[in-house]
């Protein structure tokens, strides 16, 4: 299966992950490699076979409803860039 | 030419956990910015989800109520965006078999019909935080106290035809997910919010273009947000465009919606299985443990009341909207007897001075023994219904109980026909002229009479004795 270098543009920006124009050639060289390898996958017939959603055997636990974290906050902003009152604060993004 | 408008409603209502969906911190409303928030909420790496059973609950709890499928096996997925205010750059919900599937409620229409909207699916999902944009000079403040609170969002099918549609929906959704205390649906907390995907057609044609509205927090807000969405499109496309899908805004200020362009990738959120959780097991035992703590629903409520205590529908129905106004209702009816004169009350000056004073029954003064007290001096015909509205009043301000305030203020009702009779005499004494266009035939005038006669009797004879013997009295 092919995947166009707009595609790949498209997906990096998705992403957010910088590919270079020099390296975009070969991104999407490798890209559609896998997406070869997945094809061939695709190849087998897999009729009655019930997707798998994760890879172990197991259902999940559940956790029971209950308070259980006290507030941290101090310790967890001495590691943020920027707070104040309380918020992180980010770049401006706004509607 | 006419315009057929198509409407589909997506309702995050917040679920009434103490904890968080997959964390073990607080999600009461309100406290200080980021104090509850832990690591799994802040997206810090290493850190992985456990999944709140009470959460799961409740998901079935509505499942249920909507009489819709409960997936045996449930799975979550990763929606990948970036936004500030999503620490981990996706947020936990569900893509592929969502917990509630197939699901109907029936609205009520302004014209008395019935008619049954389609529930596609409702899915568990982590909320997103908060993020301040005022006062921090070129930078946006984010708070993540609400970052990981349940939410439960249910998707509706296209099914409604305009916006009073949308709202009946809504408000019934609103009132069931209080019902069943899935979520308290304060609606100004955000506990209850709805995105609505409209789009216009010919009747019988294809679905046009949509464009989904977000940020629709009111009832009087989506009605107006809606009106005002067809009516862009269809000056659109009656001037030879083509409506874009895509988001807007509604801007309650403006009353008018706008394009967030910032979401123009939005629909590109390359869902995957989330790794870092399990599939989600609910056997049918699971499910009956469940529905054997389901309260009586609303509608099945509404025709009880009809049954069991012979009431109207338009009264069963108002009588239903909450549980907390049917259980009061039913404690008065079941204590004075008379159903009817009860629904009258509740319906009545019960709700008219909640309104007045913007107040939830839950904080009623008069308590619905109270309530029974009074009524009863009614049937016994202490009062008539117009003195026990003065003294439904009095007991509102706190100034004691029916029996006391009746004795106070000398309200009883005088039922002494030699009174009434005293009183009517001396009427028919000062009014010589009206008693004799009375007389020649003039049955109008008899409401002069009984109202001069209360006038006399400061609102205390019994209406029934008055008017008998009026009656003999004026035929004379």
């Amino acid at each position: 299966m092919a995947i166009s270098e707009a595609e790949v543009k498209k997906v990096a920006r998705l992403a957010r992950l910088a590919v270079p124009d020099e390296r975009l050639a070969a991104y999407t060289q490798n890209l559609c490699n896998i997406l070869d390898l997945v094809d061939q996958l695709s190849a087998v017939d897999t009729t009655g076979v019930e997707p798998m959603a994760h890879p172990l055997e197991m259902m999940q636990r559940l956790r029971e409803d209950v308070v259980t974290e006290t507030d941290h906050r101090e310790k967890y902003q001495a590691v943020a860039p920027e707070v104040e009152d309380g918020l992180y604060l980010v770049p401006k993004v706004i509607e | 030419m006419e315009w057929e408008t198509v409407i589909g409603l997506e309702i995050h209502a917040q679920l009434a956990t103490n904890s968080k969906i997959f964390s073990g911190s607080s999600t009461a409303y309100g406290a200080e910015p980021n104090t509850q928030a832990n690591l799994v909420d802040l997206g810090m790496p290493g850190v992985l989800p456990v999944l709140n059973k009470k959460a799961v609950e409740l998901a079935i709890r509505l499942g249920l109520a909507i009489d819709a499928d409960i997936a045996p096996r449930s799975i979550f997925a990763r929606k990948n965006y970036f936004y500030p205010d999503s620490p981990k750059g996706y947020q936990i919900s569900q893509y592929e078999l969502p917990i509630v599937a197939n699901g109907h409620m029936d609205i009520q229409l302004e014209n008395g019909d019935t008619k049954r909207i389609g529930i596609t699916r409702a899915h568990l999902e982590e909320d997103a935080g908060k993020s301040l944009h005022e006062d921090f000079q070129g930078q946006t403040g984010i708070d993540l106290n609400r970052a990981g609170t349940p939410l439960l969002e249910i998707v509706s099918e296209p099914d409604m035809r305009n916006a009073k549609e949308a709202v009946a929906y809504m408000k019934k959704l609103h009132a069931l997910v209080r019902y069943l205390g899935v979520g308290d649906g304060n609606m100004q907390e955000g506990s209850f919010r709805c995105d609505a995907n409209v789009s216009v057609r010919r009747p019988g044609a294809e679905f046009g273009t949509r464009a989904e509205i977000k940020n629709l927090n009111s009832f009087k807000f989506i009605e107006r947000a809606i009106n005002h969405e067809v009516e862009r499109q269809i000056d659109i496309i009656e001037s030879g465009g083509k409506v874009v899908q895509e988001t807007r805004l509604y801007d309650p200020d403006k009353d008018e919606t706008r394009s967030m362009r910032s979401k123009e990738d939005a629909n590109d959120y390359r869902y995957f299985p989330d790794p870092d959780l399990l599939p989600v097991e609910i056997t049918p035992a699971d499910i009956e443990a469940v529905r054997a703590t389901l309260p009586e629903l609303p509608d099945a409520k509404k025709q009880r009341f009809m049954v069991e205590y012979a009431l109207s529908a338009y009264d069963a129905s108002l009588l239903t909207l909450s549980r907390e106004v049917a259980d009061y209702f039913e404690a008065v009816a079941q204590g004075c007897g008379d159903a009817k004169l009860a629904a009258n009350w509740v319906n009545g000056e019960v709700s008219k001075t909640l309104a007045d004073n913007e107040m939830e029954i839950a904080a009623i003064p008069v308590s619905s023994a109270a309530l029974v007290e009074l009524l009863k001096r009614i049937q016994d015909n202490t009062v008539s219904n117009k003195i026990a509205r003065d003294v439904f009043a009095a007991m509102w301000n706190g100034e004691g109980s029916a029996d006391a305030i009746i004795d106070k203020k000398g309200l009883k009702q005088i039922t002494d026909t030699s009174a009434i009779e005293a009183v009517i005499d001396e009427i028919i004494a000062k009014n010589p002229g009206q008693v004799a266009e009375y007389r020649s035939g003039k049955d109008k005038l008899f409401g002069f009479f009984v109202g001069q006669a209360m006038k006399a009797s400061k609102g205390k004879a019994n209406p029934n004795t008055l008017n008998d013997i009026l009656k003999q009295k004026l035929e004379g």
